[in-house]
């Protein structure tokens, strides 16, 4: 499996605080590697670095052989490729569920306005939402919304799936109707980088763990290395999961 | 003293003509206001200091001078800066003069309201256009102005209320708008008071009657 992302020595400041620190790791292709961490960690950052949706001023990160950091980088393109979902959904309030999955699809990649439609049904209908097409995003419930953004990062063929903390704004029973379509999505192959709480998900579907802490990747490890011998864990991550894991 | 309004029914054509320009004046300045309006709020809003400092010290400068100097010195100098550009010494009328003053002093109020819309968006929306794709024109284009002006679609209305009767300054370089042909044929038949009270009234009706429809308007926006 070769490096779909690579993350080499990352660290990145506000001002005089930094929240990144010498942050290296990387997702293969087809890999599913959750970030976990307390808040304030630092991960969504980091997550956010990846699609330079975020700035950082030292290091050096690759997505499929592309220098996100470099300046002559075509960032939209490169955007284009690697589908990203976040934690408030951000779908766009004034265009339907129809008009949110077409928009990029036709604007961005230059489909047809009839091929953008029915892509997005046929991905709309694969996270069970078809019958809500014509509604709009706050005629949704957080859960529906949520497969919806999932949807529509999904309508632009992504090489990788960003996931910012896809849950966290979700009322609990809404949780496991996103955590499905992303398990759906994992078996299926996509490469994702999933920052999460969901441990529940880590467990069964991660490949790889990765915990930060303090701007810094604290472990990162095989799953069943992470969620098997807990001694062998930093004292940071034992404490972390002791409290994450009683629920 | 009595009033005598009959004389006003023979003069109603002329005061249609001169209200028809009053609006003309007033849609167009509105639009181009707008558009002005909103590139100066991206300039304020964008990350280059010159681009952002030069569109402040336009907003400011405009909104520290009186309408009615504008008015009078757009008067003097939109013919000769427009015979500058064209070659072509044929002079412009004081309605072209009028709309680039109307134009260039609203678009200094039109884009705080623009560029308070555009700060009430999201950062989350932004970057939800930029993840996909995006450029910033088309995430500014496609994403966030649709939903800024939904948001200040009333403001934008009741700027444009105050526009309404601002319109009336035109008097200064001669216009005939709707004031302006109230006040003269006012003159003319020796009524000038019935003239003005009437002219006030219809005023009155349309700032009033759309100043209460903006905020039913805003009423359902809010919901």
């Amino acid at each position: 499996m070769s490096a779909m992302i690579s993350i080499n020595n990352v660290s990145k400041w506000y001002g005089d605080f930094q929240v990144l620190t010498d942050c290296t790791t990387g997702v293969k292709k087809g890999e599913v590697v959750v970030v976990c961490g307390p808040s304030g960690s630092g991960k969504s950052t980091l997550i956010k670095c990846v699609n330079a949706l975020e700035p950082f001023q030292k290091g050096e990160i690759i997505v499929d052989g592309i220098a996100v950091g470099d300046p002559k980088t075509d960032l939209p393109k490169l955007r284009s490729r690697v589908g990203m979902v976040f934690q408030h959904f951000e779908l766009f309030p004034h265009l339907s569920i129809t008009e949110n999955l077409a928009i990029a699809q036709v604007k961005v990649l230059g489909r047809s306005q009839d091929e953008a439609r029915e892509k997005g049904l046929k991905l709309l209908d694969r996270v069970g939402l078809k019958a809500h097409a014509h509604k709009f995003p706050g005629q949704l419930s957080g859960g529906q919304q949520q497969r919806v953004a999932i949807a529509r990062a999904l309508a632009m063929d992504p090489i990788a799936m960003l996931f910012d903390e896809p849950t966290s704004a979700l009322d609990p029973e809404m949780i496991n109707e996103v955590l499905d379509v992303m398990t759906e999505l994992a078996q299926e192959g996509m490469t994702m980088m999933c920052v999460t709480h969901e441990m529940g998900f880590a467990r069964r579907v991660a490949h790889r763990v990765i915990f930060m802490d303090k701007g810094a990747i604290v472990e990162d490890c095989d799953k069943d290395a992470f969620f098997g011998d807990i001694n062998a864990r930093s004292e940071r991550a034992r404490q972390f999961l002791s409290k994450i894991l009683q629920h | 003293m009595a009033l005598d309004f009959s004389q006003i029914i023979p003069a109603l054509p002329g005061l249609a003509d001169g209200m028809l320009l009053t609006l003309k004046l007033l849609v167009m300045a509105v639009l181009g206001g707008v558009v002005l309006g909103t590139l100066l709020a991206l300039a304020r809003l964008s990350d280059n200091v010159l681009l952002s400092r030069l569109a402040k010290w336009y907003v400011n400068y405009f909104r520290s001078i009186p309408l009615l100097l504008v008015i009078s010195w757009f008067y003097l100098v939109v013919p000769m800066v427009l015979s500058w550009i064209t070659g072509d010494l044929t002079p412009v009328g004081a309605f072209t003069s009028c709309l680039v003053a109307f134009v260039m002093f609203e678009a200094a109020y039109f884009s705080e309201i623009v560029r308070a819309g555009i700060q009430s968006i999201s950062r989350g929306q932004i970057n939800a256009a930029y993840a996909l794709g995006m450029s910033y024109g088309q995430a500014m284009r496609l994403v966030i102005l649709p939903q800024a002006f939904r948001k200040m679609m009333p403001l934008l209305l009741q700027q444009s209320i105050i526009l309404f009767q601002d319109t009336s300054l035109v008097y200064a370089v001669g216009l005939m708008d709707f004031l302006n042909t109230a006040r003269s044929k006012g003159d003319v038949v020796g009524l000038p008071h019935e003239f003005l009270l009437f002219a006030g009234a219809v005023y009155f009706v349309i700032s009033f009657g759309a100043s209460q429809w903006v905020k039913r308007l805003q009423k359902r926006f809010a919901v």
